[in-house]
């Protein structure tokens, strides 16, 4: 871990965004995520790592409802956005997912222009009130994608028609497009080249002013950049959540340094 | 009357199968054995695991014995017929329509002699040397059950007991040939089996071959469709003028020689109601596709679907019952009297509506399958966005499965212009050409059946019409097909 670098972190009192406590998930028999209590802030990166199959996917499905499209699923436990419990029955998980965005594991664009991926969003949810306008949010949308560059002649070709890691770019224009207050980012950069993931890191940062920032991530390297909080998880349990520098230099649990010294995953 | 040479004929074709498949097996366990000693039970050092020796062997030991006895069954009746010839005169021969007549005697006569023989009325060396002279033909072979039509002449009879003995012949000829050729294929295998030999390519060839095969042979039968369609629109349009066809506005065949052959109302008939058939047909299949794939939970989807595709499984002429006695009259009494728009049981309201019903299932089956395999992924990003289902559907999934469900919904046209049963019984076959949904009319299946149901012999106008029927049909759901083709590539370019 010679070349992860710890930016210094300014250490302010922030506003809780989500507040989960006692978050369970069972798929069918199997109990993929226990007793999860978490406390993500506004205008700060968080970052879930911890090994595969471990329920990182699984907890970040559990803030916008996602799990609720898997039949299997059942979640219980309660998780407030703004002090409001999401799964309550009077929230509309459609509304609930315009505010809190979501970027897959897999590329996944719509089989659609670029120009109609990006627009997809503000068209569902009416906002902007015009061409002009959203011509603007696309083309904003896809310059802090780190996209524009590449894709501004072809907004009326397909998305699917992109590389790999140009289509996970287009995704993540696809979800800032809407402005949500916080996103959500599975292995945003999986599929990306390393200037592709400086780009987006650098992206994420930017997010930080205006969003909450919440992304699973493999490397560590990428959390120790990118993070300001970090949570470890393992077989279903948050092992350790805090301080993205506390976790990384001084880990309280033992199963938090082996993973972070590469001896579990 | 049982026909013991046909019984004959089969039994011993299929007893010679049996042999090949006995050889056959014998190759199967003899070359995986030799290919398993010659390394010395290192199967390592194959080339080919033993399946593959023991597989080549088994096909070595059939395929060849089997081409041959193929050969030979749809050869020997051409040739016996030419050997035949010379008991005739040339001109008669020469006629096609006399020589089949003469040869349907022949063999009549010859499986007369066979039936006698084998139930003891004549032994076999009389059934050779019998003769005209020395009585009727006709009363010895019908003291034995064996009844013809006419009194046997000389030459039928001497052909007849010629064509016996050179069916015998070839008989022992194909068994003996047949088992040659699949001993020496058989031996042959047995000799190339050894570590280095690559029987895997060669079976992997084989199959390959078989599979070629399989598809050729429904091409060809397309091809041999449309070529013997053709041949006799060719003749139809040699006696009825082609342009009156086509652009005819009146369609009133008679046997006077003064009929009227004109498509146009009956291609507007099948049309119409195919038509009328999309439009029920189309949103409730694609309707009920969107909700088992998109909306129902597991438990309902399980009993739904297979109702649905029940009505699949229901006979066409079921639903021209249903159509007559049920569909006709309500639409009659509810819809076309009051409204005064006609006051007939049967009309295109009836039967593009059951028509359409049965394309239901056809379509949403479909429609479910295709929608089922756009990935999930794609919902997930649109339900992140937080777009809501009909959303999502709408936008997301829809334009994803577009090209599939064109594809569906015009092999769903297809089915109704080539329906039949329904519209005549729900549509009548009364050829007009009219705007009004509650009148009778009638289509091209329809008319194609009508014009030669009674009549065997294809030499009129009136009957050939059917042929140049058939063949707009073909032409019609063939542009449907290509149609369709054509727009599922292009969706295909700009999705993929
Ligand atoms: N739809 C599902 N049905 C059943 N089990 C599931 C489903 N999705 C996830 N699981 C199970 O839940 C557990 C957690 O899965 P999850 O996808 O959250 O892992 P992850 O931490 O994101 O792993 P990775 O780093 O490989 O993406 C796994 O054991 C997985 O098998
Ligand atoms: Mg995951």
């Amino acid at each position: 871990m010679n070349d992860m670098r710890i930016v210094e972190r300014a250490v302010e009192t922030r506003n809780i965004k989500i507040s989960a406590r006692g978050v369970q998930v069972h798929y069918g028999d199997k109990h993929a995520l226990r007793d999860v209590d978490v406390d993500i802030l506004d205008n700060t990166v968080t970052a879930f790592i911890g090994p595969s199959g471990c329920g990182k996917s699984t907890f970040l499905r559990c803030l916008n409802r996602m799990n609720d499209t898997v039949a299997v699923a059942k979640v219980s436990g309660t998780i407030l956005l703004d002090g409001e419990d999401i799964y309550d029955r009077r929230v509309d998980p459609v509304q609930l997912r315009a505010k809190v965005g979501m970027v897959f594991q897999k590329p996944n664009p719509f089989p659609k222009s670029i120009y109609d991926n990006v627009a997809y969003g503000p068209r569902i949810h009416g906002l902007t009130r015009n061409k002009a306008e959203l011509d603007e949010v696309v083309e904003a949308s896809l310059r802090k994608a780190a996209l524009w560059n590449e894709v501004k002649d072809r907004l009326q070709e397909g998305g699917t028609g992109l590389s790999g890691g140009q289509q996970q770019r287009l995704c993540i224009a696809r979800a800032i497009a809407t402005s949500p207050e916080v996103l959500l980012m599975d292995e945003p950069c999986s599929a990306l080249d390393p200037i592709a993931t400086a780009q987006v890191e650098e992206l994420i940062d930017e997010l930080r002013a205006s969003f909450s920032v919440v992304i699973v991530t493999h490397s560590m390297q990428q959390a120790a950049r990118v993070s300001q909080r970090t949570a470890f998880f393992h077989l279903g349990n948050l092992v350790e959540y805090g301080e993205t520098g506390a976790i990384f230099t001084k880990p309280s649990d033992p199963r938090t340094e082996s993973y972070i010294t590469g001896r579990i995953g | 009357m049982p026909d013991i040479r046909a019984g004959d004929f089969l039994m011993s074709v299929f007893i010679l199968i049996l042999a090949l498949l006995v050889i056959g097996l014998a190759g199967f366990v003899l070359c995986r054995a030799r290919a398993v000693a010659s390394v010395q039970g290192n199967v390592r050092q194959l080339h080919s695991l033993p399946g593959y020796h023991g597989w080549h062997g088994f096909i070595m030991g059939v395929l060849p014995g089997l081409a041959v006895l193929v050969l030979w069954v749809i050869a020997q009746p051409m040739v016996i017929e030419r050997n035949l010839s010379n008991y005739f005169p040339t001109a008669q021969f020469e006629d096609a329509a006399q020589r089949t007549l003469l040869m349907a005697d022949v063999r009549r006569v010859a499986a007369g002699l066979d039936t006698a023989v084998a139930r003891g009325a004549m032994n076999a060396e009389e059934s050779v040397t019998l003769s005209t002279d020395t009585g009727s033909v006709r009363d010895r072979l019908a003291s034995v059950g064996v009844a013809l039509g006419a009194e046997v002449t000389p030459q039928v009879l001497e052909a007849a007991q010629a064509y016996r003995a050179q069916a015998a012949t070839g008989a022992l000829w194909r068994t003996v040939l047949t088992l040659a050729v699949a001993g020496v294929a058989f031996l042959w295998a047995l000799r190339l089996t050894q570590g280095e030999f690559r029987a895997r390519n060669r079976v992997e060839t084989v199959i390959l071959g078989l599979l070629m095969l399989a598809s050729t042979i429904a091409i060809l039968t397309t091809i041999g469709i449309v070529l013997s369609m053709l041949s006799e629109t060719i003749r139809f349009a040699s006696m009825y003028p082609i342009a009156d066809f086509f652009f005819g506005l009146t369609w009133s065949p008679n046997f006077q020689g003064n009929s009227e052959l004109g498509l146009l109302p009956l291609l507007w008939g099948t049309l119409y109601i195919s038509l009328v058939a999309m439009i029920v047909a189309v949103p409730i299949g694609l309707f009920t596709a969107i909700y088992l794939a998109e909306y129902a939970s597991a438990r309902v989807r399980s009993v739904v679907k297979p109702l649905i595709e029940i009505i699949a499984g229901i006979p066409t002429v079921v639903f021209g019952l249903f159509a007559l006695v049920t569909v006709g009259p309500l639409i009659r009494d509810w819809l076309a009297v009051p409204s005064g728009l006609g006051s007939s049981g049967s009309s295109v309201m009836t039967a593009g509506l059951v028509i359409g019903i049965l394309n239901i299932p056809f379509i949403s089956s479909l429609a479910d399958d295709i929608i089922n395999a756009v990935p999930q992924s794609l919902r997930d990003g649109s339900y992140g966005m937080g777009a809501t289902r009909s959303e999502t559907v709408r936008q997301v999934i829809l334009p994803a499965a577009l090209p599939g469900i064109v594809g569906a919904v015009l092999l769903a046209a297809s089915r109704a212009i080539g329906e039949t049963m329904i519209v005549t019984m729900g549509a009548g076959a009364a050829a007009r050409l009219d705007l009004n949904p509650f009148e009778a009319m009638t289509t091209i299946t329809v008319k194609i059946v009508s014009q030669l149901t009674g009549d065997t012999e294809f030499n009129s106008p009136e009957t050939l019409v059917a042929f140049a029927l058939g063949m707009t049909l073909f032409v019609i759901t063939l542009g449907l097909n290509v149609f369709a083709l054509y727009i599922v590539r292009k969706y295909r370019e700009q999705y993929e």
